[in-house]
């Protein structure tokens, strides 16, 4: 067995982000994740965890410092290279309103792989992609049949973020990305929800970065990143 | 074909606004196209109402004047020809046929002819065609009429149906030949010329009708009995105008010269496909005002739909975002709008057609007995495919407009949506 952290899944060096070209609103100089790892980042409000997610799926590039996923460095691709890396390799779970409501429950699941031939392929390893979706859904405490007929738009929030995980779940991505996707839920669904996610990602072996204010809930995780404040990341 | 999908499945949900575009679009390109068929329609109508004549002769006018008083039976000549030049002209060694045409009377709202028996063989309309008869046969009596497919549509005559002529148009009782009743003899199978909305008659009845009148009155007390005047000499004094059929069609500047310089009147003869493109000159600039204007309605609609896909950009912002989190490029993005935009400007294309052929297929009736003109069901033709597909590529390059600042957007916000 090769053991985790040999060749990190995620590596990242000194990364430096500005929005405005300037200002940077991320200083990172390291930080890494090994395959299948569970990772709590947390931070101040505007410390740029938003920011570095953005720029682990590939969705921005960092004004200096690399990240190297799966042993590609990002920036070293075109915007479409990294379009297509993310949706092969990245699923990514949105704070709320992650569905789009004139997609059904399943379709919305499907969508995860609907740009990704090689998450679609991973998906019908076990039958076909829609089954893996019914799968994963009941596996989130999701019974597909009743609920299918409704508009997801009917859905609670705790509904929706599941069916949110399922989506970034299928294909079985090698890392997860989720930004505070229990801030809009109870104490109680929230537990639940990080339970059913990490079981999930665990047997999809899939890494998981997830960004959240609530330290509550850093007791599910491997390792706690805190991002410093954005004043002290100007001075550093 | 996946960025398809997500396109008409996002329509389908807004699918009020979408229907409210859609029709939108159908409806001016409904204008379009109707004005476009109308006026298509309208040119070959008019085409194909004088073929086989090589030339008209009247009094001298304008050469638009003489063809449409004379052939559509628009308007009132000024003046009139002289038999005696009539007779001249008509002896001409190049002239094969003519065909004398007297107007001015008329019956229950359509035009009455005088004519010769000529008429009914010398007289072609569309490519060429004769007339023929749906029932009966030429005049050959005095008092005999032939009419056409309309009035005898309209007012619901039969074979021996007995008319009575007024003398001029819309005037009172005192102005009718009540004297002298006419009987149709013969009904003409439709041509959707002006032939089908007129009463013809011999170019002696309507001299017989007139025997006692003077300069449009009734002379008192001289009043002539139907069966007194068949006794008389019932030569016309003149015609309104004359068609004539050459031998060799290459005489036809000659003649046309020799009538325009006849010497005892003044006289104008045109090649009536010369006076159609003058007419046709004259029409062309209120066409081209109708087209503009059709035009301007395709781009109000095409504005409004504009209109409602900037609306709706922000309330998609989401929709965007949640798309480029699951791999979709910001030219998805772009793609996704603009095929929206080409999708909704097709569907108001396609619509449209078919509102098109709807409401010819209701209006056809109404078209042809009104105004003689036939409205065909036929597939759209070359011009008018160039026309939706300039309608369909127009909407796709509004969809840009909206597909722009959504890519821009997308680059921009990265998966945050920012309000
Ligand atoms: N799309 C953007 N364009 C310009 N500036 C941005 C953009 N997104 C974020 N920022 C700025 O970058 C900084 C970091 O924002 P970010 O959203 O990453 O913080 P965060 O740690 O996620 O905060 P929160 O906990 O409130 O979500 C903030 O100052 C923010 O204003
Ligand atoms: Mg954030």
């Amino acid at each position: 067995m090769i053991p985790w952290g040999l060749t990190p899944l995620l590596s990242c060096r000194d990364l430096r982000f500005a929005w405005d070209g300037r200002r940077d609103v991320l200083v990172l100089p390291h930080f890494d994740v090994a395959r299948g790892e569970r990772v709590f980042v947390c931070g101040p409000s505007g410390s740029g965890k938003s920011t570095l997610l953005g720029l682990l799926a590939g969705v921005g590039v960092p004004r200096e410092g690399r990240v190297v996923l799966l042993d590609t460095v990002l920036s070293g691709l075109s915007s479409a290279q990294r379009d297509r890396f993310r949706a092969d390799h990245v699923g990514y779970v949105f704070q709320q309103f992650n569905l789009l409501p004139y997609l059904g429950l399943v379709d919305n699941v499907l969508l995860g792989c609907a740009f990704s031939a090689r998450r679609t392929a991973c998906a019908a390893l076990h039958g076909t992609p829609r089954a893996e979706a019914e799968r994963l859904l009941a596996a989130l405490g999701l019974d597909a049949a009743p609920l299918r007929r409704r508009s997801v738009a009917a859905l609670s929030v705790g509904q929706q973020q599941r069916v949110a995980a399922a989506r970034a779940l299928i294909g079985s991505p090698e890392l997860v990305l989720a930004d505070e996707p229990t801030s809009a839920l109870d104490a109680e669904a929230r537990d639940a929800f990080v339970a059913l996610l990490l079981a999930e990602c665990r047997r999809n072996g899939s890494a998981v970065v997830f960004v959240s204010h609530d330290l509550a809930l850093a007791r599910h995780f491997d390792r706690i990143v805190r991002l410093p404040a954005p004043a002290r990341a100007e001075a550093a | 074909m996946r960025t398809l999908v997500l396109a008409v499945k996002s329509m389908r949900m807004r699918r009020f606004a979408v229907a409210l575009t859609v029709l939108t679009i159908a409806l001016s390109v409904l204008l379009l196209l109707g004005v476009e068929r109308l006026r298509r329609e309208a040119r070959s109508s008019f085409a194909s109402t004088v073929s086989g004549t090589d030339l008209i002769v009247g009094a001298r006018s304008g050469p638009v004047n003489l063809l449409l008083y004379a052939v559509f039976h628009v308007g009132d000549a000024t003046s009139n020809v002289s038999w005696q030049s009539y007779r001249e002209i008509a002896a001409l060694p190049e002239v094969a046929w003519t065909v004398p045409i007297s107007l001015g009377d008329s019956h229950r709202g359509f035009r009455v002819m005088g004519t010769s028996a000529d008429f009914f063989t010398r007289y072609r309309y569309g490519d060429g065609h004769a007339l023929g008869f749906a029932d009966g046969k030429p005049f050959d009596d005095l008092y005999d009429a032939v009419i056409g497919a309309r009035v005898a549509d309209k007012l619901h005559y039969r074979l021996g149906q007995r008319i009575v002529l007024a003398h001029g148009f819309g005037g009172g009782p005192q102005m009718l030949h009540a004297d002298k009743p006419f009987r149709v003899v013969g009904i003409l199978a439709p041509t959707g010329t002006p032939v089908d909305a007129t009463v013809m008659v011999s170019l002696a009845g309507i001299e017989a009708i007139h025997v006692d009148w003077r300069s449009g009155m009734r002379l008192p007390g001289m009043e002539i009995g139907a069966a007194q005047a068949r006794a008389m000499d019932l030569t016309p004094t003149s015609v309104t105008a004359f068609l004539v059929g050459l031998k060799s069609r290459l005489a036809a500047f000659a003649v046309q010269r020799a009538v325009n310089d006849y010497a005892a009147e003044p006289l104008l003869a045109i090649l009536p496909g010369v006076a159609l493109g003058q007419l046709w000159g004259l029409v062309g600039t209120a066409e081209n005002a109708l087209r503009a204007v059709s035009a301007m309605v395709v781009l109000a609609g095409l504005c409004g739909m504009l209109t409602a896909l900037l609306t709706m950009l922000d309330q998609r912002r989401r929709e965007m975002a949640i798309l480029r989190a699951v791999g979709a490029s910001a030219r998805t993005v772009f793609a996704l709008l603009a095929l929206e935009a080409g999708l909704l400007a097709a569907a108001g294309a396609a619509l449209g057609v078919v509102l098109l052929y709807a409401a010819l297929a209701a209006l056809r009736g109404f078209v042809a007995g009104r105004y003689g003109i036939l409205l065909t069901l036929g597939p759209p033709s070359g011009e008018e495919c160039l026309l939706l597909a300039a309608v369909v590529l127009l909407g796709l390059l509004a969809g840009c407009i909206p597909a722009w600042i959504a890519y821009r957007r997308s680059l921009a916000d990265g998966l945050q949506v920012r309000l």
